[in-house]
């Protein structure tokens, strides 16, 4: 099968590899029919996540048909088109019992910090991921779901990370009616968080980026005042002003490791790897929340140290939440708010990738060219 | 003003916000809200049908946190350790938990000697590593390079400089090393000969001299 495959910081292709097998018994395979790119791959692309080794094939958002089952799997069968979580989880040890399946315990030998994650290095679990035309979905009684017949694969694909991340992010900010909502980052997971904050009743939700483009998506997609960073002095002045100097009730970080705004901390991550993730964007929303407010961090960050204000943080009394989102139990009421027209999901889808040409979609999103904000991939080429 | 007791920011009605938004406050009840609470205990919610999950078989010794009890009864399974990196590799999750920077230091370490090993052993294949259809550079040219950079307030394009530098600063390093060590070997090398040659045509040896 093809698959792609990395080779080194900044370096991918597309290579030929043998179709995964079947390892125990409640596996699946399944036949990629969309993947998608994350803001989050790019950390591994630029050689940030510790234990990503030459060879694994990247890609935790995708969906497709089941291929082959393994001998006690009882809820999927061939030929079932189904959307998988990023998350891969076994549904029954003491965090998954209690509905935390990010944090699964019997899935990731490599780390007890972090659950499992399809292709997402070693640090993860070592799972191959599904950019590319087969991938083995452990646990498919509990992870994935038969996608509805009135679903189609851009936006199923979409319920697998960034949509289901976005609402959860907005969830951890404990929104109340009215609350003033500000959230960094207009990629997907903040253009998701920032439409999620209305679905819990925000009165104002402020989207903040120095991408022109993407704050044009915040505005049309998200509903949201936007401003960009990089036409203010000093930002967190900007939304106190905004605020009558008292700041925004909820924060949500949805950039993560690679946050741009001090050229210094972003060097020092992202091209010399001497913290677990540039601190901006979390420093930002600690700073630009209220004294007693909530920070919502959806961000991905390495294992190793940041260099973030907890002194701020614990001055200001805030509640800082954060974990990767437990997808599958976002899925209910995200279908829901699909079906009802409240939200869909593949408006912003801007390129649709070939599997052969994944090396140039890599390149096209981490140097957003071409207006890019999610792309997709898509093995068949079609 | 935060400085009397009533919230500044004016914010427009929960009516007129559901006229704009679609779905506004649809979510308003925290009962509605998936996650609320974050924990609750309901082991049947899953769809898992035991109650400790049946091993993966383990087909080589699989590298373990040392935070863990024992091995995870499922795994991936894809690049297993191998030379050097390898060795690299195990050590960091033999000695060190996940609560020392060493450990993460180490894989970092051998993340780059992985990459750098496969790059090597890709010249003796039919595929070599190649910089310019791996990095997807040409995408530049295909996909707007200039024009999405053009006129832009992005702040990203200081850093996006260092990046072909942090591609090709450790092929140049070990270029000129090696470079440096071949001119070496040559220089060392035709001193011999040229000594041969002085003591066939008859000139006095050091030694002799002394």
């Amino acid at each position: 099968m093809r698959a792609m495959v990395y080779r080194g910081p900044y370096k991918i292709r597309v290579e030929e590899k043998d179709v995964p097998p079947i390892e125990h018994p409640n596996d699946a395979i399944v036949r990629v029919t969309r993947a998608a790119i994350c803001g989050s791959d790019l950390h591994l692309y630029h050689g940030m996540m510790p234990d990503t080794r030459v060879g694994m094939t990247f890609g935790h958002e995708f969906v497709g048909v089941v291929e082959e089952v393994g001998s006690s799997v009882e809820r999927l069968q061939p030929g079932d088109r189904v959307m998988v979580p990023f998350n891969v989880y076994c549904g029954s040890c003491y965090f998954c019992a209690r509905g935390l399946y990010s944090n699964c315990h019997n899935v990731n030998p490599n780390a007890t910090a972090v659950g499992g994650i399809y292709g997402y290095s070693h640090t993860c679990g070592g799972y191959d991921g599904g950019q590319a035309e087969y991938v083995r979905v452990p646990f498919a009684d509990v992870g994935p779901m038969k996608i509805p017949e009135w679903l189609d694969d851009d936006d199923a694909v979409l319920f697998t990370d960034a949509l289901a991340t976005g609402y959860f992010g907005a969830q951890l900010g404990d929104i109340k009616e009215g609350d003033v909502v500000v959230v960094f980052g207009a990629g997907p997971v903040g253009l998701f968080a920032a439409r999620s904050a209305w679905l819990m009743g925000a009165g104002r939700v402020i989207v903040i980026d120095h991408l022109e483009y993407r704050l044009e998506m915040a505005r049309t997609f998200a509903y949201a005042e936007t401003y960009n960073f990089a036409e203010y002095d000093d930002i967190v002045v900007h939304m106190k002003r905004i605020t009558d100097f008292l700041g925004a009730d909820v924060a949500i970080d949805a950039v993560g490791a690679e946050a741009d705004g001090n050229l210094t901390q972003h060097v020092t991550t992202t091209q010399f790897k001497l913290q677990g993730g540039s601190p901006v964007a979390v420093n930002w929303a600690i700073d630009s929340v209220r004294k007693g407010g909530t920070v919502s961090i959806m961000g991905a960050y390495g294992p190793l140290f940041s260099a973030v204000k907890l002194g701020d943080a614990v001055n200001k009394g805030l509640t800082l939440r954060m974990n990767q989102c437990p997808v599958k139990r976002q899925w209910p009421r995200l279908l829901e708010h699909v079906r009802d027209g409240h939200i869909k999901p593949s408006d912003i889808v801007t390129h649709r990738i070939p599997l052969d040409q994944v090396t140039e979609g890599y390149h096209i999103f981490s140097a957003k060219l071409d207006g890019c904000i999610k792309p997709l991939i898509v093995p068949s080429g079609n | 003003m935060p400085y009397t007791a009533e919230k500044p920011t004016q914010t427009p009605t929960s009516d007129e916000l559901r006229a704009r938004i679609p779905g506004w406050g649809a979510d308003l009840d925290p009962a509605d809200r998936p996650s609320v609470p974050r924990e609750r205990f309901d082991p049947a919610a899953s769809g898992a049908h035991w109650e400790f999950p049946e091993r993966q078989p383990e087909k080589w010794p699989r590298e373990r946190s040392v935070e863990h009890q024992f091995l995870t009864p499922v795994f991936g399974t894809g690049q297993p350790l191998h030379g050097v990196s390898g060795k690299i590799r195990r050590l960091a999750y033999e000695r060190y938990s996940e609560g020392r920077a060493a450990h993460w230091l180490l894989l970092i370490a051998g993340d780059r000697v992985d990459a750098f090993g496969s790059h090597l052993r890709s010249f003796l294949t039919l595929r070599p590593d190649n910089p310019i259809t791996e990095t997807g550079v040409a995408a530049e040219f295909r996909h707007h390079g200039v024009a999405s950079r053009r006129g832009t307030r992005r702040v990203d394009l200081p850093h996006q400089l260092l990046d072909p530098i942090v591609v090709a600063g450790p092929w140049l390093v070990w270029m000129g090393a090696a470079f440096m060590a071949a001119r070496k070997v040559l220089r060392a090398t035709s001193g011999t000969a040229r000594r041969r040659g002085r003591d066939e045509r008859g000139a006095p040896r050091r030694a002799a001299r002394d």
